[in-house]
């Protein structure tokens, strides 16, 4: 998996047998997953249960004038249809605050079921409580609904000209700049300078949206399949107005996520919301409608990209504005510019996001919102530029490399795109591609070879951890972080495992459960890394404890060594210099009369958990202002084009990545290729169909809304650098998003270089190859 | 799903009693098909009639030749049989190329040909559709409508059949046996599915109280050389946007006969007569393939998001002529 980096970079440390971070170990859940004995959201009963369905607006904007709800009251076994008339009322969501980033939570600031307002087609506006699911949606498709129609903004290729450019904020990317890109681009030798347009796209995890809610008093028990369960925690006893000590979510198991399980939904509110109503334990499984209809996806996007170059390939101006779309009541742009910052040394750089409004669902996050759909704009101009100048697109790219940040010339962390493209371009056979488009074929198929770039910026975020060891030398680590189907758990019981030198056996890690400390959102590619930084702080903090027991000891052969002395192996404490001298931690527990020990990072208490915030804020600003900590990697790929009717295949696919060090390979890669399935399902198929005349989702099902399908998938290669990055501990960066990004650019720049058609406009079908 | 009355039908005749007595009666076949309406609230049965335990699930020889396919032969066993296999290839790939192995399983050879068209409008309950709605308007013109039909459509609905197993049986020359309590009769299958005109409800040349009992292929020598080309979306698991059903014997250069259909276009299989015409006695080239699809698709019309079809189709006839030609039929 891992080679030599042809750079002269100190060599990747091999893992010695006894370390367990960088061995591609099975996944922890696995046994539990594969024997069906993993419960998810829909997989818990409890006494008592009753079900929940929605009913949905069919319209776009306006107000509910009648409800008749009789018909569906009348079905046997229905226990309530609440409706703006006899729902409880709820605490509005608070206002999107910066220093609280649970206000993000919601992902509308629809007050559901306590207005008769209409948002967007789809937007929840009642919800049938029944004993049975059957039941429930059966009913919810009785309720009739009458509305005073108003006028709406629903098309966007034409709500297009209306957008509005973005201020800056710490939470919203808007316009940078440096030098003067039009005036740059104006006097360029060679200038490309195209429109590109990418779908919007729906959220379809494997595991719909789920939550089962028990109400005990004032108490609040939620089941959920969740990216953030402090989030959900916080926006529940804020809308319920009830004490936040007093809700719980668990969430140990959750069938992807994407970003769509981040925020706090319609369902999860109507479900605890349909909880309280009735006094029952409810539970609501989404269908898939039900989610493409309230769940947000990601934009549609608009994108300019224009660069101009010497006739050498130095770039001179690089421009990429960008217009996505939120809705009337919430949404996030795509900041689609993002990498367009800091992937190429072009002196004059002009980047701008905006956005327009319509009466649509808001969008949301969705895998590497931003670079995604940014980078097939930005890295298909660049394949555009290297055709004109008649210029192999590696070269290019690498003419271009930037030492520093081309915007203000900060520092990367570390950035090794020359040796990524050096390596891929070997393994994958690069020098045999023949330059110019359709010069090489297989039959009828045309035979296309394509790179990009791909870019991404891992987040990190606060963790709090608690680590108890015990007597018999096992080790249980707590957290609630999520465990969206990545391996999370794997990868910390590694990073346990090695931090206290015990075997990965004797680590136990739970998560997914607001009872835990509190752990990072699920979300840009920050939860590994930032648990771990706090499980490694723990875990000295530990050894210390253990080693201060131990100096008590006059017997011990510790006695007298500080920490810096000793290395953590073999189940304990072993001095370094003489490495049989040391015990393990059972005999050094055992003879203080000491059943386990336990250490947690920051206090368990309020004041505690808001210096620890403040600290990780003050030191995540700090760490921006010094570096631009980046994920980079290489995409290569070979398509196959139907010379008649313009069918395209994926043939081929190497991606080689600088994600830092990897902590295990074998789930590292599963994200990886999971990102390149999607941007391939991105390039070729996947296209949510908004009506523009209605604003509704007219393919809100996986039979029309097409995914990869295993025969769309050619053998995925991915291969790593597996360099630390010098910046953070243990050298760890982030790995989930940034397999996705320059997926659809490279699909594209191959089908170009197939056929001699350059597509700009996603996904790439056979009609627009004809 | 609304609530309905369910009867396993003992015999053939329990379930034609109950087709022509309840007119909200369904039947079941794999319901692979009507269970998603039904879902949907676009199909709303009072009664739904189980048929799939009846005896109509062999493929037997007949005694000039062809084969008598009982109506609920699974779709996999049809795709299977070594007679269909050997003998129509192209049914054999078209079976195969549609839906899932699972859905294969499931389906029926009588709830193949009679399922619903896929036009995303249709099955929304809140867009104006005048196949579901008679009278509504079509929400497909002037909205989505890529995989919509350009050939024998109307101003009232443009929607496809979609299903690819019916492509290579109107290709063969399949005839469908129906029966009622009033008897038993038989339509060609050129015949079974009628095109919109002005009454898009009507899908079929069927009466509500009949019931399927079985396709037969006659002897055809030239469908051993046969293929089905099926051009979608995806590699596999998607409808097809264009499909075409052949089956060609050359001599000396020369077409000797022809069968050829189209899928994806219209709202029924399309059999390419005036193709065939085209190209029986004139020299296998892809020119004179191109003339005979051309000739065909004289009358298509294009809309703004489908017209794309009607190139896809003519080069997807060629390729597969080129194809038959060079390769043969593929078993
Ligand atoms: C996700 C998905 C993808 C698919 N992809 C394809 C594809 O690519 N190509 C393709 O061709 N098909 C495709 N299909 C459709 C599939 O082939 C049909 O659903 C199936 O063939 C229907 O057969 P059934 O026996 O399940 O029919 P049912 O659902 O049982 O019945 C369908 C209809 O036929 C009627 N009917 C059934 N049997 C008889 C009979 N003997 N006499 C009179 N009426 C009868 C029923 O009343 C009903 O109206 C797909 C389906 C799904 C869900
Ligand atoms: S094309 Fe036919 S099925 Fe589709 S909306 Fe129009 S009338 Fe309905």
């Amino acid at each position: 998996m891992t080679r030599a980096p042809e750079r002269s970079r100190p060599a990747p440390p091999t893992p010695s047998p006894a370390q367990a971070v960088g061995r591609p170990l099975d996944r922890v859940d696995g046994p539990a997953k594969t024997a069906g004995l993993a419960r998810y959201t829909a997989d818990h009963h409890v006494p008592d249960l009753a079900h929940a369905a929605l009913v949905h607006a069919t319209v776009a904007r306006g107000r509910i004038t009648g409800l008749d709800t009789a018909d569906a009251e009348a079905v046997g076994g229905v226990l309530a249809v609440l409706t703006h008339h006899n729902a409880p009322r709820m605490t509005p969501p608070a206002p999107v605050s910066a220093l609280d980033l649970s206000t993000l939570a919601p992902g509308t600031t629809v007050d559901y079921l306590n207005t008769d307002r209409v948002h967007w087609n789809g937007q929840p506006v009642a919800v049938v409580v029944a004993d049975s699911p059957d039941t429930a949606r059966q009913a919810a498709r009785l309720v009739r609904v009458t509305y005073e129609v108003e006028p709406a903004v629903t098309d966007f290729a034409a709500a297009q000209d209306d957008a509005v450019p973005l201020r800056g904020t710490l939470l919203v990317l808007g316009e940078e700049r440096t030098g003067d890109a039009e005036r740059a681009l104006a006097t360029a030798p060679v200038v490309v300078d195209h429109r590109y347009t990418t779908p919007a796209q729906s959220h379809h995890a494997m595991e719909p949206h789920a939550t089962v809610a028990v109400w005990n008093g004032d108490r609040l028990t939620v089941h959920e399949g969740s990216q953030d369960v402090d989030w959900a925690r916080r926006h529940l006893a804020r809308r319920f107005g009830v004490p936040l000590a007093g809700v719980r979510v668990l969430s140990p198991h959750v069938g992807g996520g994407f970003g769509g399980k981040a925020p706090v939904w319609a369902g999860t509110v109507l479900t605890v919301l349909a909880a309280r109503a009735t006094g029952r334990a409810v539970r609501m499984v989404l269908s898939r409608e039900d989610v493409i209809r309230t769940v947000g996806g990601r934009t549609p996007t608009v994108q300019r990209v224009a660069l101009g170059a010497q006739r050498d390939g130095t770039l001179t101006a690089l421009l990429h504005t960008g217009v996505s779309q939120v809705g009337r009541v919430g949404g996030t742009p795509e900041p689609v510019g993002s990498q367009s910052r800091h992937l190429y040394a072009a002196p004059h750089i002009w980047i701008r996001h905006s956005t327009t409004t319509l009466d649509v669902l808001p969008t949301a996050h969705m895998r590497a919102p931003g670079e995604a759909v940014g980078t097939f704009a930005l890295e298909s101009a660049v394949d555009e530029l290297a055709v004109a100048l008649g210029m192999d697109p590696v070269e290019l790219r690498m003419r271009n490399e930037p030492d520093r940040d081309p915007l203000d010339g900060k520092r990367f962390s570390r950035r090794d795109l020359r040796a990524a493209y050096a390596r891929g371009a070997e393994r994958f056979g690069w020098a045999e591609r023949t330059p110019s488009p359709r010069s090489m074929r297989d039959g009828h198929w045309l035979v296309g070879r394509g790179v990009a770039t791909a870019f991404h910026l891992p987040v990190r975020l606060p963790a709090d951890v608690t680590v108890r060891l015990r007597a018999d030398g096992t080790v249980l680590v707590r957290c609630a972080f999520h465990e969206i189907g990545v391996g999370a758990a794997t990868a910390q019981t590694q990073v346990a495992a090695d931090a206290l030198g015990v075997p990965v056996e004797a680590v136990t890690v739970e998560h997914g459960d607001t009872e835990l400390p509190v752990g990072p959102q699920a979300g840009g590619s920050g939860q590994t890394a930032s648990v771990a930084t706090a499980l490694l702080e723990a875990c000295e903090e530990l050894k210390r404890s253990v080693l201060a027991l131990a100096r008590r000891s006059p017997s011990s052969p510790l006695r007298g060594r500080r920490l810096s002395e000793l290395r953590a192996g073999r189940g304990g404490l072993y001095r370094a210099d003489a490495p049989d001298r040391g015990e393990t931690y059972g005999v050094i527990l055992t003879r203080a009369g000491r059943a386990e020990i336990e250490v947690r990072t920051a206090a368990g208490t309020r004041l505690g958990r808001t210096l620890q915030q403040a600290r990780a804020a003050a030191g995540w600003f700090r760490d921006r202002r010094r570096w631009v900590r980046a994920v980079t990697g290489a995409h290569f790929c070979e398509v196959r084009v139907d010379e008649h009717t313009g069918e395209v295949r994926v043939s081929r696919w190497l991606g080689v990545f600088d994600v830092g060090r990897v902590v295990n390979p074998k789930t590292a890669t599963s994200q990886l290729r999971g990102g390149i399935v999607m941007g391939i399902g991105a390039a070729l198929s996947e296209e949510t169909l908004v009506d523009p005349r209605t604003g509704r989702t007219v393919n809100p099902g996986l039979a029309e809304y097409h995914v990869p399908v295993q025969a769309d998938l050619p053998r995925i290669e991915v291969d790593y650098l597996d360099e630390p990055d010098p910046t953070t501990p243990l050298g760890l960066l982030g790995v989930g998003e940034v397999g996705i990004t320059g997926v659809a650019a490279a699909v594209a720049n191959a089908v170009h270089h197939a056929t001699g058609v350059r597509v700009r406009d996603l996904p790439v079908t056979l009609d627009r190859l004809l | 799903m609304r609530p309905f009355t369910y009867l396993s039908a003992p015999d053939v005749t329990t379930a034609l009693r109950a087709i022509a007595t309840e007119p909200g009666a369904r039947l079941l076949a794999g319901g692979t098909n009507l269970v998603d309406l039904m879902r949907q609230d676009v199909e709303r049965p009072t009664t739904v009639v189980d048929i799939s335990t009846l005896p109509l699930d062999e493929v037997q020889e007949l005694p000039a030749g062809g084969l008598r396919i009982g109506a609920l032969v699974r779709n996999s066993r049809l795709a299977a049989h070594p007679a269909v296999r050997s003998r129509y290839p192209v049914l054999s790939q078209a079976v195969l190329s549609g839906a899932s192995g699972q859905l294969r399983n499931m389906a029926t050879v009588g709830g193949n040909l009679l399922q619903r068209t896929r036009c995303p409008y249709f099955a929304d309950g809140t867009a104006a559709c005048n196949k579901r709605d008679p009278g509504s308007g079509c929400a497909a013109i002037g909205g989505f409508h890529r995989g919509s039909a350009v050939l024998g459509t109307s101003e009232h609905c443009i929607a496809t059949h979609p299903s690819d197993m019916a492509v290579a049986l109107v290709a063969l020359d399949a005839v469908v046996e129906v029966q009622s309590l009033r008897g038993t009769r038989r339509i060609p299958l050129a015949e079974l599915h009628v095109l919109p005109g002005d009454t898009p409800d009507v899908e079929t040349a069927l009466d509500p109280d009949e019931l399927v009992t079985a396709v037969e292929l006659p002897a055809l020598p030239v469908a051993a050389s046969s293929r089905y080309r099926k051009v979608r979306d995806r590699a596999s698991f998607a409808f097809a946007l264009v499909s075409v059903a052949a089956a060609m014997e050359v001599a000396d250069g020369t077409v000797t006969a022809a069968r050829l259909a189209l899928g994806g276009v219209a709202a029924r299989p399309w059999r390419a007569h005036l193709a065939e015409r085209a190209l029986v006695g004139a020299p296998a080239t892809e020119e004179d393939f191109r003339r005979a699809a051309t000739a065909e698709l004289a009358t298509a019309v294009g809309r703004p998001q489908n017209a794309f079809k009607i190139e896809l189709a003519r080069r997807t006839v060629v390729a597969t002529l080129h194809q038959l030609t060079t390769e043969g039929g593929a078993a």
